[in-house]
């Protein structure tokens, strides 16, 4: 299983399933921070952005993830102030200067974005910028990878990584997958030649019996990883659980902020009431996203459900595994 | 989501650094990678340096590929 997103669509985009043979089988992850996104909490942040006096920032790749009832592009469409920010210090600086107004940051991303928004809280911090909130739905990637294996609904001999994840947690957080379950692991890059050499020493592992962790990415990631990204986020973070789409509740998976940083936690500065969640009819991107179906299997797939007119987040995303066999894959036969 | 591109360190001023891809330039943050310096390839994730690139493993890296073309 190539876990993470960002490999789903380099695996697809330089053809590499057609260069392997036959007997390795690639099956994606839920290694993409917008697909795993449950509607509960997409649903508050709607909700935030319907506020008064309140300007709402994310990452471009949020912004047209249906929710049950709606998306903050359609938010935006219907008057609110939603912004699409490349980074969460763009989102501090529109902070700055609207002190006016209430600036929260939709907080999406994995170890790799967490660092950064807990860089972000402590220079809020420092400057006295005051009106600045997140609402952190950021995710922690061990953990899942304990919950889907536990899971036993795939049997997997091997994982794909993530790459830049591992440039902050290092490889150590892996250890307990060939420890506990045999299966070997492998952190590896983006480009093609990258994939290939990951591949080539998951198959060297399984061949052997010798299953470890190796890092195939060596020159963006060290064993111990980013101690001071590491150190900021544990300064501005604390675990908790998070909300999954299509795994549901999983312990000790997320991260919220700790008390110390309260005043910028926009879950509990804000009172919104939003509907009950709801699921599109008919998604499969749960299921997707725990490797047990592929987009083909999902009968919405190219025909009500289209990057232009997205059901589910796995389609919006582009690491989404949907809009990937959408747009390199053979949208019939995968 | 989690892309990151390596940039290059063209100056530094406290936390920030501007880095150049390929021609293009923009200041970033570096409260991560508080040891880079001007001439680094770093790793770029919305707008902060998550890394500092490896040359020497980069080296190694492609010397390595460079033998398992050769196997095959």
């Amino acid at each position: 299983m190539e876990f993470c997103g960002g490999h789903t669509v380099a695996i697809f985009k330089h053809g590499i399933r057609q260069l392997l043979p036959e007997t390795i089988e690639m099956l994606s992850g839920p290694g993409c921070p917008v697909c795993v996104t449950a509607n509960t909490d997409l649903d508050k942040a709607i909700a935030l952005a319907h506020l008064p006096n309140v300007i709402t920032t994310s990452f471009g790749d949020m912004i047209r993830v249906p929710g049950s009832y709606s998306s903050l592009q359609v938010t935006k469409a219907e008057g609110c102030d939603v912004r699409v920010v490349y980074s969460v210090q763009d989102a501090l600086y529109i902070a700055r200067d609207n002190p006016d107004k209430s600036v929260i940051f939709i907080g999406i991303g994995f170890e790799t974005t967490a660092p950064t928004i807990a860089a972000s809280i402590l220079q809020a911090e420092q400057e006295g910028i005051n009106n600045y909130y997140l609402l952190s739905l950021h995710k922690l990637c061990p953990p899942i990878m304990k919950a889907l294996l536990d899971l036993g609904e795939v049997r997997l001999n091997g994982i794909v990584c993530p790459g830049h994840v591992s440039s902050i947690i290092g490889s150590y957080p892996y250890q307990f997958i060939p420890d506990n379950y045999n299966i070997a692991c492998v952190v590896s890059g983006f480009e093609p030649l990258d994939i290939l050499l990951c591949i080539d020493m998951l198959v060297n592992q399984i061949e052997t019996g010798q299953y470890n962790v190796e890092i195939a990415y060596r020159r963006g990631v060290k064993p111990e990883g980013n101690q001071q990204a590491l150190r900021l986020m544990d300064t501005v973070f604390e675990v908790s659980e998070a909300n999954w789409r299509g795994i549901g509740v999983v312990p000790s998976s997320g991260l919220r902020l700790k008390a110390r940083y309260e005043q910028f936690n926009a879950e509990t500065n804000f009172d919104i009431n939003p509907d009950p969640s709801r699921e599109a009819k008919g998604c499969l991107c749960g299921s997707i996203l725990r490797g047990v179906s592929t987009p083909l299997d999902c009968k919405l797939f190219h025909q009500s459900c289209t990057p232009e007119h997205p059901v589910g987040p796995c389609m919006v995303s582009s690491e989404g595994s949907c809009a990937t066999y959408y747009h390199y894959g053979d949208i019939y036969t995968g | 989501m989690c892309l990151a591109i390596p940039a290059l360190v063209k100056s530094i001023d406290g936390h920030q650094a501007e880095i150049d891809i390929d021609g293009v330039t923009r200041q970033v943050s570096i409260q991560l990678t508080p040891e880079v310096k001007v001439g680094d390839y770093v790793l770029l994730h919305t707008g902060y340096a998550i890394n500092v690139i490896d040359e020497a493993e980069a080296q190694e890296t492609l010397k390595l590929l460079r033998e398992l073309s050769e196997v095959r």
